[in-house]
């Protein structure tokens, strides 16, 4: 129990106004607590506060009154005893009419009325007596924003928890609500009214009752808030947005069907109203007032929403129609939200009331329309006006016709005869009877505006059927009347179409445009027993695949076509109709996969390719069919260009090839069993190329190489473990069977080696670039066989200057196991084999002997690799091919984490210094390749080594190397004695810099911030390395903006401004420009003392760039120029 | 100084958009108005029509049209077109600007005093000057 002067204390802190808020929370929460766990009751409290509740003074009685409410809001979940609550209802009911203690009655009032069930509620003759005295005695208006938020949730309280109890007070209810929230303009207090109104309307809903009567002024409150105007956003806390405040006013507006003698005309005069806003709160309240006035309430007001809802339809219609393939499957005209919400409420009105389709159908515009369409043929002829009615009456018609089955055939008894009549369709004859016009094709008119009616309607139906079906199942369709008309025209409105599509007069674009969505329409109906009979559809079919295949070119016709046929046939496959797939499948896609079979019509090859895989790509048995296709005609191709040398075959080949990988391989996770097919495609690849024996002239199809090797990594790369193992075998059957191995008897001295040629025939550099290709994309779990003697082809072949082989031995020692490893596959050679068989062994007798303090490293000079690549001997070239070779070993191991790529790297820097270990320096070029190697080992490469090609990756590997290498290379740059070499030695240096993370950079500043400048001004001299450069000084710049890096910055700052101001003016490269301007603005932040000598040096410097050629470079300039000046 | 603004309530014109620009013209646009927090371009004080360049001959010539006759700014804003172009432009080009014709009381002593080297070297020794000048030529545009 709370010591009663405790208590008192706390009662007299919060009462105490002069306390600071906190304080009074804090002695509330104490006694809250105390009567949370019983060491007081209530009866204790008021007894204790009695004083506090009844005294005289205003300010200890309100916060008394208060304090106890807060208390009671603090114990909802609190169990207390009926007469417990009836008595503080009583009390507080009664203290509603005391004004100046009305807050904590209202606040005690709404802490009683949200008592949790369980713990005692108030009953509802309590809620009776408190309705009334808030009724009789609280003035809302009158009270200030957060009590008049109060007194609004206890009314919403007490209507939604005691509405029986209430109901009886009928008329003074309605009343004193009517009178609370007149005039309210808080938004939070709004919600709440707004709500408040949809309460009083599911509590009176008699025609009779209190509501009905008083409907007229409850509606001038509200009224006047709409349309609602709420400019207000983010720093409100109750984060009300204006979308919620309408949408409740909505919701209030149509809450009750009395409203509707008021509402209506409002709305109706709002939508009149130039304010998009307006229109579209308008339009949006009278689809909701439609639908909960019910139609004999709305229907006095249908004239009057008709002619608002057409001269909406009028004014937020563009008359900019589109003609390109995208347009096929919308309307082809944009859409604003005021012209999808006339288009919702159009479809509501119709839906559910048919009568109103009437002012629709009689309309005098839709006669008019008629008129119009035959008055101009094209549709760039028409003035506007004609053209916004064309499409306002096409688009209200579809709508009306979309909304239901009966509205459906209620338009096309009304307008489709007469529509078919204008188009030439049907014709009167003397006797006055309607028949149909057999030659069509002769009299047809192409009305462009008839056309696009026409359309719209049939896409209605279509739309219909399909909304028809996925709610019932049964199709009751048939026997309806525009089913049996859209029937009964289908043939001649196909031939229309047909006609349209092959139309060639001046406008042909937008005839067959026409045409081609009009069939694509037709062929779009779902179902068995749609309108439209098999034999039609195969002839929309064919018609659209004829386009294809004609030898017309890629025009805007082809696209068109094209596009439609993509449609229907993801139409097909969406609503799995089995029948049309057929006739798809044998006349869409086996007539263009055996084009591309074929290759000899008169379409340009790549096109085919286009339209076959967009065809193909609609369905998975469509695919299928495709790869099997290609399948073919790759090997038809292939077999061609090698019997009788034709050339135009193998360009063939490559352009298919690429099709495939572009379009195929990136849905291969999406489609299943494609990977089966395409590992099958890579199989025959192979099996082409060993049937192919000699090509029998020379073969010159670089690009199809490089088409073949990019499908069959890519191919590898994403198939099994299982898949892979079976192509690795047949390559390597291949390779067995071909000239290749004859290199694996080359061995690896220096005598055998020196007259190596790259002089592989076409074929075997063919074999050899694909099985190089197998190999980088295969996982580490794929089984190679012989691979030690396959190093070795490897090597060789690399010291013929093959690159594939040098990234493909790479992968090899990347993904090999390791001897002793865990994971060793059953293969027969380990990671520590093959390095034998790369480094022949002696290479580990490379030794440092440290002598006299300094190191000096010496190499195992017997390693033929490091000797060739030292120039011990052996021409020029295949000391550069060995040096890239061995980047790419170095880059296997290196991702792979293996120490000897240190081995590795120390003959790449040895090949770098000005008198290596055979007392002389390398040729400038053979440098230069071991300076590039660098970038070869650390950047990313797409071809190989990656995540895609199952590349094994050691985390932070980049740091690791960077650690060791960048202090070697720091120190030979130190000691470097000609300038060729410093300048190698600083591009490597550039190239490890700029492919490491740069937050490691970031940790080694002070020692790097030297090293890059000296970099960047030793590059800058040549514009061979300006693409390094540009690097090296992303690097520096990202120094210049980091915390860390600022403070090494500010020690060199003088060098820094120095090399900055020589490469504002560095004439190989704008990018370099540009960003050192950008670096020399973000030198501003550092210290002003450091900077400042240097101002007027800068600003010289920058006047120059003022002048520069480029624009943006200029612009950086000026940038830079006003920040300097105003330091 | 109680006065109220010369020009109370000056007329805002859209921007124009910006055409891709291959001369050399630099761009004066984003200068404040000295007495509104529009730009000099809001208010159509100069516009793009209104700036001359002659890259050969390394000649700018700028007009501006004060929002009103008697505009007392005037001096201000061609002070600040200048120091604007002296900033921007590289030093081989000679700046003439020039307030348009008729459209200020005091025309020619104007047109006089802006191009009078001395007196606008004087103008920016000034230290009351230069910040306000500052003040109209945001750092950042």
């Amino acid at each position: 129990m709370v010591e009663p002067n405790q208590l008192t204390q706390h009662l007299e802190t919060f009462v105490d106004i002069t306390r600071s808020p906190t304080q009074q929370d804090d002695s509330l929460k104490a006694i809250a607590s105390s009567l949370e766990n019983d060491s007081l009751s209530i009866n204790q409290l008021v007894r204790e506060m009695e004083m506090y509740l009844t005294t005289t003074d205003n300010v200890v009685r309100a916060r008394g009154i208060l304090l106890l409410a807060e208390i009671l809001d603090c114990l909802k979940a609190k169990p207390l005893n009926d007469t417990i609550v009836h008595t503080l209802v009583g009390f507080f009911t009664e203290k509603l009419a005391d004004w100046r203690a009305v807050r904590g009655a209202l606040v005690g009032c709404l802490a009683l009325m949200k008592r949790k069930d369980v713990a005692g509620v108030v009953t509802d003759i309590d809620a009776q007596a408190m309705a009334k005295s808030m009724i009789q005695n609280v003035q809302v208006q009158a009270l200030a924003l957060h009590e008049r938020k109060l007194g609004f949730e206890l009314l919403e309280c007490l209507l939604q928890q005691h509405s029986e109890a209430i109901v009886t007070m009928g008329n003074l209810l309605v009343y004193a609500t009517c009178e609370a929230i007149d005039g309210e303009k808080d938004p939070q207090c709004l919600m709440i009214v707004f709500h408040l109104i949809e309460l009083l309307a599911q509590l009176f809903p008699s025609p009779s009752g209190p509501l009905a009567s008083d409907a007229s002024d409850l509606f001038e409150v509200i009224g006047c808030y709409f349309p609602l105007h709420f400019t207000h956003t983010k720093d409100d806390e109750a984060n009300i947005r204006r979308e919620d405040l309408s949408r409740g006013l909505l919701l209030a507006i149509s809450s009750t069907p009395f409203f509707e003698p008021y509402a209506i005309p409002l709305l109706l005069e709002k939508l009149s109203s130039s304010l998009p806003v307006a229109k579209v709160d308008s339009l949006k309240c009278l689809k909701d007032c439609a639908m909960k006035y019910g139609v004999d309430r709305m229907k006095k007001h249908y004239g009057g929403l008709w002619s608002a809802l057409k001269d909406t339809f009028y004014s937020s219609t563009g008359t900019h129609l589109s003609f390109a393939p995208e347009s096929l499957t919308s309307p082809g005209f944009e859409m604003n939200e005021i012209h999808r919400e006339a288009v919702s409420l159009l479809q509501r009105l119709v839906k559910q009331d048919i009568s109103f389709l009437g002012f629709v159908v009689d309309d005098i515009g839709i006669n008019m329309v008629f008129d119009t369409i035959s008055r101009y043929s094209q549709y760039k002829e028409m003035p506007d006006t004609s053209k916004l009615e064309v499409l306002v009456i096409s688009q209200i018609l579809s709508v009306s016709a979309k909304s239901s089955v009966q509205s459906c055939n209620i338009i096309f008894q009304a307008i489709f005869f007469r529509l078919m009549n204008t188009l030439g369709i049907v014709e009167k004859t003397s006797t006055g009877d309607v028949v149909q016009n057999g030659n069509s094709t002769v009299s047809t008119r192409l009305y462009h505006g008839g056309l696009h009616l026409c359309i719209e309607l049939l896409a209605a139906s279509k739309d219909l059927i399909l909304g028809f079906e996925e709610s019932s199942p049964t199709p009751g369709y048939a026997q309806e009347s525009w089913f049996s008309m859209v029937k009964s025209f289908s043939v001649p409105l196909i031939q229309v179409f047909t006609s349209a599509v092959l139309s060639s007069n001046d406008d042909s674009v937008t005839d067959v445009y026409f045409g081609v969505k009009g069939l694509l329409t037709m062929g779009m109906f779902w179902g068995g027993s749609s309108p439209i009979s098999r034999s039609e559809f195969e002839k929309i079919l064919m018609t659209l695949t004829s386009i294809i295949t004609a030898k017309s070119g890629k025009t805007v016709v082809w696209e068109l076509a094209l596009k439609a046929l993509v449609c229907i046939g993801s139409f097909i496959d969406r609503y799995n109709e089995s029948d049309k797939a057929m006739s798809y499948m044998s006349i869409v896609v086996d007539n263009l996969v055996s084009l591309a079979c074929s290759s000899h019509c008169g379409l340009p090859y790549q096109m085919i390719l286009e339209a076959t895989s967009e065809v193909c790509s609609t369905g998975p048995t469509y695919v299928e069919k495709m790869v099997q296709g290609l399948e073919e005609a790759f090997c038809s191709s292939l077999s061609e260009f090698y019997v009788n040398g034709n050339f135009k075959s193998i360009d063939n080949c490559s352009q298919l090839l690429g099709c495939l990988t572009n379009k195929l391989l990136p849905s291969v996770a999406e489609i299943d069993g494609l990977e089966k097919l395409l590992v099958h495609f890579a199989i025959s690849m192979w099996n082409q190329i060993e049937t192919s024996g000699v090509f029998s002239c020379d073969f010159n199809g670089r690009e199809f190489v490089e088409a073949a090797m990019t499908t069959m990594r890519q191919v590898v790369g994403i198939a099994s473990v299982d898949s892979q193992n079976s192509i690795i075998q047949k390559a390597y059957s291949v390779v067995s069977s071909s000239t290749l191995p004859a290199m694996e008897s080359i061995p690896l001295t220096f005598v055998a080696l020196e007259g190596l040629q790259r002089d592989l025939s076409s074929r075997d550099e063919l074999i050899l670039s694909l099985f190089a290709s197998v190999i980088i994309a295969a996982s580490p779990a794929a089984s190679i066989p012989d691979a030690k003697s396959l190093v070795h082809l490897l090597l060789v072949s690399l010291l013929k200057g093959y690159i594939p082989a040098a990234q493909a031995l790479g992968s090899m020692i990347n993904k090999l196991g390791s001897g002793s490893g865990g994971t060793n596959t059953s293969r027969d050679c380990s990671l520590e084999e093959a390095c034998a068989v790369i480094f022949q062994a002696d290479f580990a007798s490379g030794k440092k002997i440290s002598s006299n303090g300094s190191t000096k490293i010496m190499f195992g000079s017997e390693t033929t690799l490091s000797k060739i690549c030292l120039g011990y001997c052996g021409s020029l070239d295949l000391q550069t091919r060995t040096i890239t070779g061995l980047a790419w070993i170095g880059k296997g191991l290196l991702m792979r984490g293996y120490e000897r790529v240190n081995e590795i790297a120390l003959v790449l820097v040895e090949c770098l210094k000005s008198t290596n270990c055979s007392g002389h320096a390398l040729h400038p070029s053979a440098m230069k390749h071991a300076a590039d190697a660098f970038s070869t080992l650390m950047s990313d490469s797409e071809v190989c080594l990656n995540r895609k090609f199952h590349a094994v990756i050691r985390p932070l590997y980049k740091q690791r190397f960077f650690s060791t290498i960048v202090p070697i290379l720091e120190s030979l740059i130190m000691n470097s004695q000609t300038p060729l070499s410093r300048t190698m030695l600083h591009v490597a240096l550039a190239h490890v810099i700029s492919n490491v993370p740069v937050t490691v950079i970031l940790d080694n500043t002070k020692k790097l911030q030297p090293l890059i400048l000296e970099g960047l001004s030793v590059l800058s001299l040549d514009s061979v390395e300006k693409e390094t450069l540009f690097s090296l000084l992303l690097v520096l710049s990202g120094t210049l903006t980091d915390t860390k890096g600022k403070q090494s910055a500010s020690d060199n700052a003088h060098i820094i401004i120095e090399c900055l101001i020589k490469l504002t003016s560095y004439p190989h490269l704008m990018v370099v420009r540009e960003t050192a301007i950008q670096c020399l603005v973000a030198l501003l932040e550092l210290p002003h003392r450091r900077i400042y000598p240097f101002r007027r040096e800068v600003l010289q410097a920058i006047a120059k760039s003022l002048d520069d050629p480029k624009r943006r470079v200029r612009e950086e300039a000026i940038r830079c120029r006003q920040a300097w000046l105003v330091t | 100084m109680v006065t109220g603004l010369i020009n109370e309530n000056p007329i805002i014109y859209p921007k124009k958009e910006r055409r891709l620009r291959t001369d050399t013209s630099t761009t004066d646009e984003d200068i404040k108005d000295p007495e509104h927090p529009n730009t000099l371009e809001d208010l159509r004080v100069v516009t793009e029509d209104s700036v001359e360049v002659d890259d050969e001959n390394s000649y700018v010539r700028v007009t501006f049209t004060p929002t009103v006759e008697h505009c007392s700014m005037a001096t201000v804003i061609g002070l600040c077109v200048r120091v604007k172009l002296l900033r921007s432009l590289p030093s081989r080009y000679k700046i003439d600007i020039r307030v348009a014709p008729g459209s200020h009381a005091t025309e020619d002593a104007l047109n006089k005093q802006l191009n009078d080297k001395e007196r606008v070297a004087a103008a920016l020794e000034n230290p009351n000057l230069v910040e306000m000048v500052d003040e109209c030529l945001p750092s950042e545009e």
